[in-house]
């Protein structure tokens, strides 16, 4: 176990962990961390690389035992969401990589199902189930490098949510590795289950904070017959018509049609002529899509129809690419409460002048950019913004920005008066603060 | 229980207090009704204040205390707890707010279920957990179970559409967990809370998510030779592609019951399914064609389709029924909630019918067949000597089965009192040691519903990690089972 108090002893314990942990996943597979690992500004000593829950779970254990710090990690696609690393300078940091950890374990079709290791990538997973006609009702950011397991960790969804719920509606199953070494089961392989605590709910939107992640298993639904997507944009320089097109989605939500994605897209102008676009999507049956497509058209008939950009139910992933420096933010809150949020927006980007553009999903969750010609300018129109939005209700998470914000400002915003309990979970769990200590929520 | 805190509690709920052993027997036992046990006193608060001021004393005093909605549970989840109190949220019936815009309803805890989709119906919306005692059980009593019914297969469970609650927790403390905005930042404590069978705290409040109502709603039976070919015709729809609102089965014994209760019409058959599809018109009568034509294929020899909300009524009117039914066909039963992997309907079915050929009973057969959910009823006649251990032994194997199977022992009634000892064969003790945790943080001194779930009481001081004996074990006064 490694004593802090004396710097000499902890760095023989971390030696012999190191050897411990070559030891457990072979030397090939531990090697030392460079910047190509790092978290924030912060470079890892080693990045471990275990085969399978066992090792992961081993692993875990020494670090634990050792005082080390572990960082999970996936496909590194979101490897900077959450605040920065809170460490002492004694004890050592790795990355726990499950990159190797990556095979679906089994596609049971006939049930709908699926096992999979938290390694695999989404895209993946989705070329496995496809197979047999299935797909996981989900949409998450770069698919074709973003691991389950990382994924699951930072709860991402698309716009696909609005009709299939976002990964706490889908997974069924987990197994999480706990920093003490223990392999733990929760769920099942049903979709149908209540027996005992729903841990793979609670593990969902942890960022790691808990236990790793090491396989899951979801809920799967058929590939849709046919998929048809319609998009409409405001009439340029007319207010009116951007109410409108807040309305329609209000509207959408409130009639009996079943649309799989409704979205928003907006941006700021240079000019007052600020375009706000929606696209709407259906699945089904070819009738099905027709029908509600015609329904769609007479209730948008005040609005200009346009053609939809070929990638336009990813437009999320373009807001990571711009002009610096930005700041990248999930927003969420009570559906009616968008038209108002782009009001806010509006009012702090005005002087001085910020740069914006935004993907809402109709059930209130959306990603927005901003840019800004410096960091303050920046950090001031965010911590304007949280404070409106959580004054109604809503949440302001910082996704990406300059370090310099983070460190000035709780990328997760103001914990609620349920912190408390959080950090109860959290001292069960990990007692030792083995696992991504100080980036989660409120501390945690 | 002592005076002076009788006196406490009366201070809080004044004539909410019961105390007459009389009126104490009606909360003896919820819907599993071979567990009772007698509390010390029952306390029918009105505010969330009372409730928080009663959970204080329990906390003080160290009094258990167990949490009741409406009583209709079927895993003694609001069993008293020796030498505890029972907290009736019964009186926190109101619906507080209702907020169409955003599809959210505000309900104290012991609104019933289907107040919930009269205050909207008016609107076009609906509250989707749909359990078969909806019209008396409660909203607080659904949070415990994550209470499901025959429209989550499309619609999901209680879980899906609590967004927000207000608990007090066992150290008399309020929180609010989660929100009405989705995805609040931190751990998903109405994911967790949810299904936690009372064991985590009472819920004082639940903000609710509802549902748009479909444009339409197509209802059809079909009556099979076996339930077999009934499966087989499950399977044939789910592997179409299609996402029914329910698929619900029911077996020969099940629509005899039904029929002597409550004259649903159902044809004389060995396997009848209803199934339900919503959604858009064009879709909805394009999809009921394929269904029944897989229906034909499948051996189907009668299909029929509700010509009216009526119709659609009666079908389901005998399927709701079929629990309370039983007592038409047998003096006692035992209802289970069994759920597996779809693919296994017909192992399971025929293991099912060998074992209760062995055991001299019938059972008959109630299923959510779209998702694996299995109700089998074992009958008996609990005054002929031997049979009711004989009918729980049954009951008990058939859920052996299902989770050899790769299933659960409860998909929808909970584990509470009467499947706790069956925990150990689902899950592993590190399982359950892990799920202990989350116990622990919530409730370090487990006075909330105690006993219940797990198949026996941690203690929180105790180390996580491999099993190890507890020390009154070692020294032979405890036994682990």
């Amino acid at each position: 176990m490694g004593t802090h108090s004396s710097s000499g002893s902890f760095v023989a314990d971390v030696k012999t962990a190191w050897n411990d942990l070559r030891a457990v996943v072979g030397a090939g597979h531990v090697r030392a961390g460079s910047e190509l690992d790092a978290v924030d500004v912060f470079i890892p000593q080693m990045v471990v690389e275990p085969a399978n829950a066992e090792e992961i779970a081993h692993a875990l254990k020494i670090a634990t035992d050792a005082g080390l710090r572990v960082i999970p990690c996936g496909g590194t696609t979101k490897r900077d969401w959450g605040n920065p690393l809170r460490h002492d300078g004694q004890s050592g940091e790795l990355i726990l990589s499950t990159r190797r950890s990556n095979r679906v374990v089994e596609h049971a079709w006939g049930d709908m199902t699926a096992t999979v290791e938290a390694g695999c990538t989404f895209q993946q997973l989705q070329k496995t189930l496809a197979e047999h006609g299935q797909r996981l009702a989900l949409d998450p950011l770069w698919p074709e490098r973003a691991t389950i397991g990382g994924i699951l960790a930072t709860n991402d969804s698309g716009p696909l949510r609005i009709r299939f719920g976002s990964l706490r509606d889908l997974i069924i199953g987990i197994t999480l590795a706990l920093p003490d070494g223990t392999l733990a089961k929760s769920g099942g392989k049903v979709v149908k289950n209540v027996a005992g605590y729903d841990l793979p709910k609670l593990a969902t939107g942890s960022l790691g904070t808990l236990g790793m992640i090491t396989q899951a298993i979801f809920r799967l639904h058929p590939i849709p017959r046919e998929t048809r997507t319609l998009s409409f944009a405001s009439s340029e320089g007319l207010t009116s018509g951007r109410e409108s097109l807040h309305d329609l989605v209000l509207a959408i939500q409130d009639c009996n049609m079943v649309p799989t994605g409704v979205q928003m897209r907006a941006a700021s102008s240079p000019t007052e002529n600020e375009l706000h676009e929606v696209d709407v999507r259906f699945e089904g049956t070819t009738a099905g899509c027709e029908a509600q497509i015609e329904q769609t058209l007479r209730m948008a008939s005040g609005a200009r129809r346009i053609e939809a950009p070929a990638d336009v139910w990813n437009a999320r992933s373009t807001l990571w690419t711009g002009v610096e420096p930005s700041a990248i933010c999930k927003f969420s809150l009570v559906p009616t409460e968008i038209a108002s949020f782009l009001g806010l927006i509006r009012k702090v980007s005005r002087s001085p002048s910020l740069h914006w553009r935004l993907v809402a999903q109709a059930v209130g969750v959306g990603l927005l950019r901003l840019e800004g010609n410096d960091n303050a300018t920046l950090l001031s129109a965010l911590e304007d913004l949280r404070k409106q939005v959580e004054s109604r209700g809503g949440s302001l998470v910082i996704l990406r920005c300059p370090l310099e914000i983070k460190s000035k400002m709780d990328v997760w915003g103001s914990a609620s008066d349920a912190l408390p309990l959080m950090k109860s979970i959290k001292a069960r769990f990990d007692p030792r603060g083995t696992l991504n200590p100080g980036r989660f929520v409120g501390g945690i | 229980m002592e005076a002076r805190i009788l006196d406490q509690f009366r201070a809080i709920v004044g004539r909410g207090l019961i105390t007459e052993t009389s009126q104490l027997h009606t909360y003896e036992c919820d819907g599993l009704t071979n567990f009772r046990v007698l509390p010390q006193a029952v306390l029918l608060p009105a505010l969330t204040a009372e409730v928080q001021a009663i959970v204080q004393i329990c906390q003080r005093e160290k009094i258990p205390f167990v949490a009741r909605g409406s009583g209709t549970g079927l895993s003694g989840g609001a069993l008293p707890v020796d030498k505890g109190i029972v907290i009736s949220l019964a009186r926190m019936n109101r619906i507080l707010e209702v907020d169409l815009l955003n599809a959210r309803v505000v309900a104290e805890p012991g609104v019933i279920n289907a107040d919930v989709t009269q205050r909207v119906a008016p609107h076009g919306y609906f509250y989707a957990p749909d359990p078969s005692s909806q019209s008396v059980c409660s909203i607080g009593g659904n949070v415990a179970e994550n209470s499901g019914g025959a429209h989550c297969l499309k619609y999901g469970f209680t879980t899906t559409h609590v967004l927000a609650l207000e608990v007090v927790l066992p150290d008399g403390s309020i929180v609010h967990l989660g929100s009405r905005a989705l995805d609040r930042p931190g751990y998903d404590l109405p994911g967790i809370f949810v299904g936690s069978e009372g064991t985590l705290g009472i819920a004082t409040k639940v903000v609710l998510r509802i549902v748009k109502k479909p444009a339409v709603i197509q209802t059809l039976l079909a009556a099979f030779n076996t339930t077999e070919e009934a499966g087989a015709a499950v399977s044939g729809i789910i592997g179409a592609g299609m996402l029914p609102a329910a698929i619900e089965m029911m077996d020969n014994l099940a629509i005899q019951a039904a029929e002597a209760s409550v004259h649903a019409g159902y044809p004389d058959c060995g396997g009848l399914l209803l199934v339900e599809l919503d959604g858009p018109a064009a879709e909805v009568e394009h999809l009921i064609e394929e269904v029944s034509a897989i229906c034909t294929q499948c051996g189907a020899w009668e299909i029929r389709v509700a010509q009216s909300e009526a119709e659609r009524a009666v079908f389901w009117k005998g399927r709701k029924a079929a629990f309370a039914a039983m007592g038409r066909i047998s003096p006692n039963y035992i209802v289970q909630d069994g759920v597996i992997p779809r693919t296994a309907l017909p192992k399971v079915l025929s293991e099912i019918e060998r074992m209760s050929a062995a055991a001299g009973l019938r059972v008959a057969n109630v299923f959510h067949a779209g998702d694996g959910n299995l109700h089998p009823l074992v009958l008996y006649d609990g005054r002929i000597a031997g049979q009711e251990e004989r009918a729980m032994e049954l009951s008990i194997n058939i859920l052996r089965l299902c989770v050899q199977c790769g299933g659960s022992i409860t998909g929808e009634h909970g584990v509470g009192e009467e499947k706790k000892m069956m925990m150990g064969e689902m899950f592993a003790e590190p399982d359950l040691a892990t799920m202990q945790l989350v116990r622990c943080a919530f409730d370090p001194e487990q006075l909330s519903n105690p006993g219940k779930v797990f198949p026996r009481t941690r203690f929180c001081a105790e180390r996580t990690g491999p099993y190890q004996p507890h020390p009154l074990e070692v020294a032979g006064v405890a036994q682990f089972f």
